[in-house]
């Protein structure tokens, strides 16, 4: 029963002729396939052609790409089709998920609107009456609540997640057999990931048809899909099912990927393993592996020739393709992973900072409330946006607090008030002991050099016509230290960092992301702080980039005996770094405790959400994973929830008897001590919801 | 939407008081008195002292300006002098609201004056807005089509060229060959809607095309960039994924989101031009309200001058509002509010 593929990609080239500068060869000769109802992932860091060979697919690509090689859709080659005939198969045969749906929904359409156009587009005898009952009945199948009310709904008045529903929704109108869906997720806060995973998940169970999910991100792939193939540069550098390739890659740049990300269950374990440098110039690519510059495990033959997309294995059910060199000693186990990318050590305990545990950092009941009004000449009060709603946590020397939560819940307004230095509207915020609320303006200006932020772009801020050396010093020169001692300090710092000091005269548009935000700790060092605050410091970095930061970050608290507030909303990066984790919700903090006891013994039903919607990039743990989902999206915040203010979306609360819900609509849970953590939920003791799955840790021998 | 046009609507009053308090101040509170142009070559210091009186700019300027406002909705009397209204009323003339004044350079009221004029440039106005917009968004459209091509550089140089063409120019040139050489229309003059429907369409050919032209110049750049930019739109991108046609995506998705600044400038044009083409008006010799700014301006007519001044601030009021509800029905993101 051989069965040809739904869809062959046959040694597929695209290049983007430009005016007045080299070619990009964007895609270069990649060859797979997808069978009918298969779940295929894509995986590649940003620039390496995901996306542009997937158009190439639709036909969506400008008219500036040249395309050659072939592709053919149930054995009927699509390149060679006119535009026309072309969109009757779009959207109908095949169909695609954007990234980013913000801005891939027309704005002046309802989205009921923009439905109905995708099912009349197939399908002209469809009546108005059939094509609204259709709407409604895909809105539900992708989750969206009142659905006849949201049909006529604009794009605009959706949260990001819905509109990504609605997105596959349209997708799947008409019944497609191949789905093409390109960063669905992305941009995404984890639950709300989660819950559009499950939903794309389900359209392919509805309509049976073949996905190609396009992600950079490994972990969402190991949970999904079937079979994997990797991307760099814009070639296929190693395809297999997802087991082989995330559990036993033979390729040095999979491996680097895997071990650069913390994996969630197993961070803070060891350091992660950076993959520095970045992927070549698609405009002049050197001869040999473009991985070669990067790859830790290249010798001479590397550089000459590039190597081919080879079956391994045999060809058997177990095949599997690599490109390179080396493969064979990879799958002979004469080289393995951690020969090639081993973790880096840890500061040794003489080079450590020795500390006594004094608290640096205390807050407590702190309370942010933003009043709501209204009316332009006669303001009225109306309501209030209670943004931080009486919080308390504390940091300690050479500790790392992890703040957590989805966007929108309190983060950034927690920060803000502590960098503020002043009494806030109510509670206390008590730096080193010293009770800031009663600092006068000299004594505050001292105190401020004590605490320094990071934000996730520290360049936005800065003016770029500023040197490296003028932005690093600059907290100095307000402290009026003279220029010798300042420029000695600046070199002192960026070789701290790891930047060559001898960078100090370029300026910030001459450095690379990851370059940049250590220019930012740098200059955050530059007053010797006791406490940073890091505001998603690693956040818009590539995951290579990622690691190379957060190993920086792990060093300067051990050598420094450093404090950090360190907020972000991965996960699996606050595992890797933090000593204790606050997970917040709505302005409050719902658990807080040690991160491995947080982190392995979730029990506020929140955290257990969170937590397991966070993707692992293993697929033994994927697969035997016990998910707690989350519905619907954070409520605004203007609302006025009684009791709980979780209820609305708690699992556990939707499986208690009606006693104990009337409890959580009734009370307001106050955060108290369960089981060696500060829980805020009614019925923590008796929360019958796991979110654990297969344990690697003891597998994992490296 | 109701409430906030009535809302709109009272803040325009407001503006316009605010606008005729503006001028009245500016002007009366000027060297000169006006009265000197009331008599011409026959005046006398006594006849001005007269004068000054029966038009009472004898009063405090605010004082003025509140009787003037009164004026508007009641009416008023020039000289407003009840004892002399018993004694002698053919001395009295009588000014019926709206009054806008009486001006003694023309011995009319300014309403009377003006009334005539309004239509001569509503209808001027209106004739260029449907040629510019036709003109000016379709070459636009091709242009941005064309991206590159011959047409499209084409288009945009000619449209620098008008744009760039004094409309005194654009409209002699026309003037000369379209209708006195090649007679190919007759000469534009102002004939009357009501009296022949089409002399009024032919009559108004020319004026409108001059207008029309230089105004067009501007949309096509305009609608072209705005095309361009929304022809970068990742929602286009979705439309065609999911099967719509190209030239649908053209109309449907593309022109709709690049057409609402387009709206609002026109909205804005068309408002501002409804008070009368000065240079235009002169060279057709339209007797629309832009030839009449002119020849008060010269004779120092200020009663006429500050009618002008609100007549088309009240298009200009009304225009606005009626873009914002245009761009709020179009553009579903905008709150009216
Ligand atoms: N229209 C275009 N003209 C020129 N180059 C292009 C064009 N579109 C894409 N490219 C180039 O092609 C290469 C591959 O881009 P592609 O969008 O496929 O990457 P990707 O893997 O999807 O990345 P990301 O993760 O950022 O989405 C990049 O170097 C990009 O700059
Ligand atoms: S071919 Fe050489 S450089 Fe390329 S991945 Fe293999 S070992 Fe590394
Ligand atoms: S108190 Fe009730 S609603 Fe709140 S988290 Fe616990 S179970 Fe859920
Ligand atoms: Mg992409």
């Amino acid at each position: 029963m051989t069965e040809s593929p739904l869809l062959e990609v046959d040694n597929l080239s695209v290049e983007f002729l430009q005016r007045g500068a080299a070619t990009v060869n964007a895609v270069r000769g990649i060859s797979y396939h997808v069978n009918r109802g298969e779940f295929l992932g894509i995986v590649g860091e940003s620039g390496s052609g995901k996306s542009v060979s997937s158009m190439a697919v639709m036909g969506l690509l400008p008219s500036t790409a040249r395309v050659t090689g072939d592709i053919r859709y149930r054995g009927e080659s699509l390149l060679e089709r006119d535009d026309k005939t072309l969109s009757k198969l779009r959207g109908k045969e095949i169909s695609m998920v954007f990234q980013d749906p913000l801005s891939a929904l027309t704005p002046v359409y309802t989205v009921g609107n923009q439905i109905t156009e995708a099912l009349k587009l197939h399908d002209s005898g469809l009546s108005d009456k059939a094509a609204d009952a259709r709407v409604i009945e895909l809105l539900t199948t992708v989750g969206i609540p009142a659905p006849e009310r949201r049909a006529k709904a604009f794009p605009h008045e959706f949260s990001g997640g819905m509109r990504q529903r609605v997105m596959i929704a349209m997708a799947i109108a008409n019944d497609p057999d191949l789905i093409i869906a390109d960063e669905p997720t992305t941009a995404l806060d984890v639950t709300i990931q989660a819950q559009i995973l499950e939903v794309l998940q389900k359209a392919k169970e509805v309509t049976g048809a073949a996905v190609v999910l396009i992600t950079h991100d490994l972990g969402v792939v190991a949970g999904n899909v079937d079979r994997v193939a990797v991307m760099y540069a814009g070639r296929l550098v190693e395809t297999g099912t997802v087991e082989q390739v995330l559990t036993a890659p033979r390729m040095p740049y999979t491996m680097g990927l895997l071990r650069s990300v913390p994996n969630m269950q197993t961070a803070g374990r060891s350091r992660l393993v950076p993959m520095e440098g970045r992927p070549p110039s698609l405009a002049a690519l050197p001869p040999g592996c473009p991985f070669e510059p990067r790859c830790p495990a290249s010798i001479d033959a590397c550089s000459t020739a590039e190597p081919p997309l080879v079956q391994i294995g045999g060809t058997g059910p177990g095949s599997r393709e690599v490109a390179c060199i080396r493969a064979d000693e990879f799958e002979r186990g004469t080289l393995g992973i951690a020969d090639v990318f081993p973790h880096p050590e840890p500061v040794p305990p003489e080079e450590q900072a020795q500390v006594k545990g004094a608290t640096v950092l205390q807050v407590t009941d702190l309370k942010r409330h933003f009043p709501l009004t209204k009316g332009v000449v006669f303001r009225k009060t109306i309501g209030s946006v209670k943004a931080v709603d009486g919080i308390t946590f504390d940091i300690e020397e050479k500790q790392v607090l992890g703040l957590v939560g989805e966007s929108g819940c309190g983060k950034s307004t927690t920060i803000l008030e502590i960098l503020e230095l002043a009494r806030p509207q109510s509670g206390s915020i008590e730096l080193n002991g010293v009770d800031v609320a009663s600092l006068n303006s000299s004594a505050r200006l001292k105190l401020r050099g004590d605490v320094q932020v990071v934000f996730q772009d520290p360049m936005a801020a800065i003016d770029p016509r500023l040197s490296i050396e003028d932005i690093v010093s600059e907290p100095l020169t307000v402290r009026g230290a003279s220029r010798s001692e300042r420029s000695a300090k600046v070199r002192e710092l960026l070789e701290t960092v790891g930047l060559d000091p001898a960078m100090s005269g370029r300026y910030p548009h001459q450095f690379s992301g990851g370059q940049r935000q250590r220019i930012g700790i740098a200059r955050a060092l530059a007053t010797d702080p006791k406490l940073l605050i890091l505001d998603e410091p690693v956040s818009a970095l590539d995951v290579s980039i990622q690691a190379g930061v957060i190993n920086l970050l792990q060093d300067l608290k051990d050598s420094r005996g450093l404090s950090y507030l360190f907020v972000a909303h991965d996960l699996a990066v606050v595992r890797q770094i933090a000593d204790v984790v606050a997970v917040m919700y709505l302005g409050r903090i719902v658990e807080l405790g040690e991160a491995d006891n947080v982190f392995s013994h979730p029990q506020h039903p929140y955290t257990q959400a969170l937590l397991s919607a966070v993707p692992i990039p293993d697929p033994r743990v994927e697969r035997t994973r016990q998910r707690v989902l989350l519905d619907g999206d954070l409520p605004s915040p203007t609302q006025e929830i009684p009791g709980c203010n979780f209820h609305g979306r708690c699992p556990l609360f939707k499986i208690l008897d009606a006693a104990h819900q009337e409890r959580c609509i009734q009370t307001d849970p106050s955060l108290r001590s369960v089981h060696n953590s500060s829980v805020a939920c009614h019925f923590a003791e008796e929360n019958p919801l796991r979110v654990t799955g297969v344990d690697i840790t003891e597998k994992e021998k490296s | 939407m109701f409430a906030y046009v009535v809302r709109r609507l009272i803040g325009g009053v407001f503006l316009l008081l605010l606008v005729s308090l503006v001028t009245f101040v500016l002007f009366f509170a000027g060297p000169i008195n006006p009265a000197k142009f009331t008599c011409g070559k026959q005046c006398t210091p006594a006849l001005i002292e007269q004068n000054t009186k029966a038009l009472g700019y004898d009063k405090p300027v605010l004082e003025q300006w509140g009787t003037y406002v009164v004026g508007i909705v009641k009416g008023r009397d020039f000289p407003d002098d009840p004892a002399l209204k018993k004694t002698a009323p053919e001395t009295i003339a009588h000014c019926s609201a709206p009054c806008l004044g009486y001006s003694p350079q023309t011995s009319q009221n300014v309403t009377t004056e003006l009334q005539p004029r309004i239509p001569v440039s509503v209808s001027l106005a209106i004739a260029a807005f449907i040629m510019w917009m036709i003109i000016g968004v379709g070459a636009g459209i091709i242009a941005a089509l064309l991206r590159g091509s011959v047409i499209d550089k084409a288009l945009v140089g000619v449209s620098l060229i008008f744009y760039a063409m004094p409309t005194v120019v654009t409209g002699l040139l026309l003037y000369q060959f379209v209708a006195i050489k090649w007679q190919l229309v007759p000469a534009p003059q102002y004939v009357p809607f009501s009296q022949s429907p089409v002399q009024w369409l032919q009559g108004l050919f020319l004026p409108a095309l001059t207008l029309a032209l230089y105004y067009a110049a501007g949309y096509v750049r305009l609608t072209r960039a705005f095309i361009l930019e929304t022809l970068g739109e990742d929602y286009l991108r979705t439309a065609k994924a999911k099967g719509v046609p190209r030239v649908r995506v053209l109309f449907r998705h593309t022109l709709r989101a690049a057409l609402t600044p387009i709206v609002t400038q026109a909205g804005l044009d068309l408002g501002a031009l409804l008070g009368g083409a000065i240079i235009t008006e002169q060279i057709f010799s339209y007797p629309g309200l832009g030839a009449l700014a002119v020849s008060s301006a010269n004779q120092y007519d200020l009663p006429t001058t500050i009618g002008i001044v609100l007549v088309v601030a009240t298009f200009i009021i009304i225009a606005n509002l009626v873009v914002d509800v245009l761009y709020g029905l179009i553009d579903p993101r905008v709150k009216l509010a």
